[in-house]
């Protein structure tokens, strides 16, 4: 059977592109608030960056002190670690958490569970977080009570709640949800033809994950934990809540610097935040490329 | 799958479980231990009853219902129009409602901060100027919710029908798209509402009453209450999200890089 292909607009009398369209002015409100209240203000961050904050003259001194600033330099190294901590441990927990749900052979309800649960965990940061995490793990914390009274009190072997491993355990649980929500999809595009295929063909366990699901999978593993990098590298709230400002992370010493000059060099505090926008865009980036090669398969 | 298999599924589902519910029981058993000694309601009762909470609170539920409302009459608009007219500015909108996740919150006040802080733009202490910068955090949300509800209607039948029975523009949007994308709005709308009811660092650094900054103010001064205020900010999390799953019966959405 042959179906016409129905034509919506008439023909044009003459080419498109030869008169002006008043379309346009449909997206005007749209493009004027994002840029007003979006684009503007981040370029003022681009544009402060490069600008002399005594002279007002264009300069590249701010990103220079800036490299040669050890404090801050620092934070840049411990904001990437804690989002590399955190971004492969919740990888990994939240990857191991959707397969088994999806296909660890577990009662189907345990899959929605799964994901609503999810869905409220990776919403649940900030403030709140923080202090459900005072109330389970500081020094008066239910679990550290507990812990106490079975003969183990973790603050007498080295743990502490406010210091970057005690902050990466918090931020695990907006981590490995959100994991769980991306990588999901992917876990439901493996085939079952293609395990039954390589079982056929004589393949082990190992064999099938080494050289089918695995490289399948990658990109998306990949791309998720890049996009779980940039979940902890932006975060501000939840570090701010959880240890008062004391741990040297890039947010919070922008943070601090907005509250006041602490920095003492409105410029080099531009020049901070924009290294933040630099790797987040990376990130986002690294992350729709990686996504875009895995949908090849989910189609 | 194999026996082995199932009970590593098992054991991977416990953990995750006891990742997620021990620090919520833990606050819950938290906020009932104000009176030393006997478990109860006190801390709910002290900070319900302070005026301080109160006004907290009503402005963040102020602040999240204008933003929804600003939310919708920008975008709606926008998407409709994007679908219909100008599908050649779909990656520069798609592009633009997915920049809020590149420029983190704590960077994006900054930049909201030093821009409406100095003429020509004087607006910093502005409430307005908050309800902007919400609408910016919930725009990947809210503008997706939106275009996904559109691409499951025919934009261009309806409209053309609602033209040749002669109504207007105003008419087409509000009366015969918004109410075919309900649904997707509603969900926008209450994942907005997580967002801004749980958001500390706008509120914070353009200082203005909300419930997150009140939060961790009290965290400071108090042991208890704050963890009633914890438990209703959960509370709050878990009825948007779970509205979302039954007007939508789909699944929940994820904030990334927001309010974190």
């Amino acid at each position: 059977m042959t179906t016409l292909v129905e034509k919506r607009d008439a023909p044009k009398a003459r080419p498109a592109h030869s008169k002006f369209s008043w379309a346009w002015l449909g997206v005007v409100p749209f493009f004027l608030f994002a840029f007003m209240f979006l684009i503007y203000p981040s370029s003022t961050i681009a544009s402060g960056s490069f600008i002399d904050s005594n002279t007002h003259a264009f300069t590249f001194q701010n990103f220079v002190h800036l490299l040669h600033n050890p404090n801050l330099i620092g934070a840049y190294w411990i904001s990437i670690k804690i989002s590399l901590i955190t971004s492969l441990g919740g990888g990994i927990f939240g990857f191991l958490l959707a397969y088994s749900a999806i296909r660890g052979g577990l009662p189907s309800f345990m899959r929605s569970s799964l994901m609503t649960f999810c869905g409220v965990a990776s919403n649940f940061a900030g403030v709140p977080l923080a202090f459900a995490f005072i109330a389970l793990l500081s020094p008066a914390g239910v679990l550290t009570g507990w812990l106490t009274a079975m003969g183990y009190n973790p603050y007498f072997h080295g743990f502490q709640l406010y210091t970057f491993w005690g902050l990466s355990i918090v931020y695990m649980y907006f981590q490995f949800p959100l994991m769980v929500l991306v990588i999901a999809p992917a876990i439901d595009g493996l085939r079952k033809e293609w395990l039954e295929a390589s079982e056929n063909l004589g393949a082990s366990s190992f064999q099938y994950w080494r050289y089918v699901a695995f490289p399948i999978l990658l990109p998306s593993i990949l791309g998720t934990m890049i996009l779980l990098f940039g979940n902890s590298f932006g975060a501000f709230a939840t570090a701010q809540a959880l240890t008062g400002g004391s741990i040297n992370l890039v947010t919070i010493v922008i943070g601090a610097q907005l509250r006041g000059d602490v920095l003492g060099d409105a410029g080099l505090g531009y020049a901070l935040a924009l290294g933040m926008v630099v790797v987040m865009a990376v990130a986002i980036t690294g992350y729709t490329l990686l996504q875009r090669q895995t949908e090849r398969w989910l189609r | 799958m194999k026996r082995g298999g199932v009970i590593w599924s098992w054991f991977w589902m416990a953990l995750g479980i006891l990742y997620f519910f021990l620090p919520l029981l833990a606050t819950f058993l938290f906020s009932l231990r104000a009176v030393k000694g006997v478990l109860s309601f006190k801390a709910y009762q002290n900070v319900f009853s302070t005026g301080e909470f109160v006004t907290n609170f009503s402005y963040s539920l102020l602040w999240a219902v204008l933003t929804i409302i600003v939310g919708i009459l920008i975008f709606v608009p926008t998407a409709y129009w994007v679908r219909l007219r100008l599908p050649q500015v779909r990656t520069a909108v798609e592009f633009i409602t997915l920049l809020p996740f590149v420029v983190p919150a704590i960077v994006f006040v900054f930049g909201l901060v030093r821009t409406f802080s100095q003429p020509p733009f004087l607006i910093v202490d502005s409430p307005a100027l908050l309800v902007a910068a919400y609408t910016v955090l919930s725009m990947p949300y809210m503008y997706r919710s939106i275009d996904t509800g559109l691409r499951a209607i025919d934009v261009r039948t309806l409209t053309e029908a609602a033209q040749s029975l002669g109504a207007g523009w105003g008419t087409i949007l509000f009366r015969v798209i918004l109410p075919n994308i309900r649904v997707a709005i509603l969900s926008g709308a209450f994942l907005s509402f997580a967002i801004v009811m749980g958001e500390y660092i706008l509120a914070q650094y353009l200082a203005k009453p909300a419930f997150a900054p009140y939060m961790a103010f009290l965290i400071q001064q108090k042991a208890y209450e704050p963890a009633a205020l914890a438990v209703l900010s959960f509370a709050l999390t878990w009825a948007s999200l779970g509205i979302i799953q039954v007007v939508g019966r789909g699944r929940g959405p994820a904030q990334i890089a927001g309010g974190h």
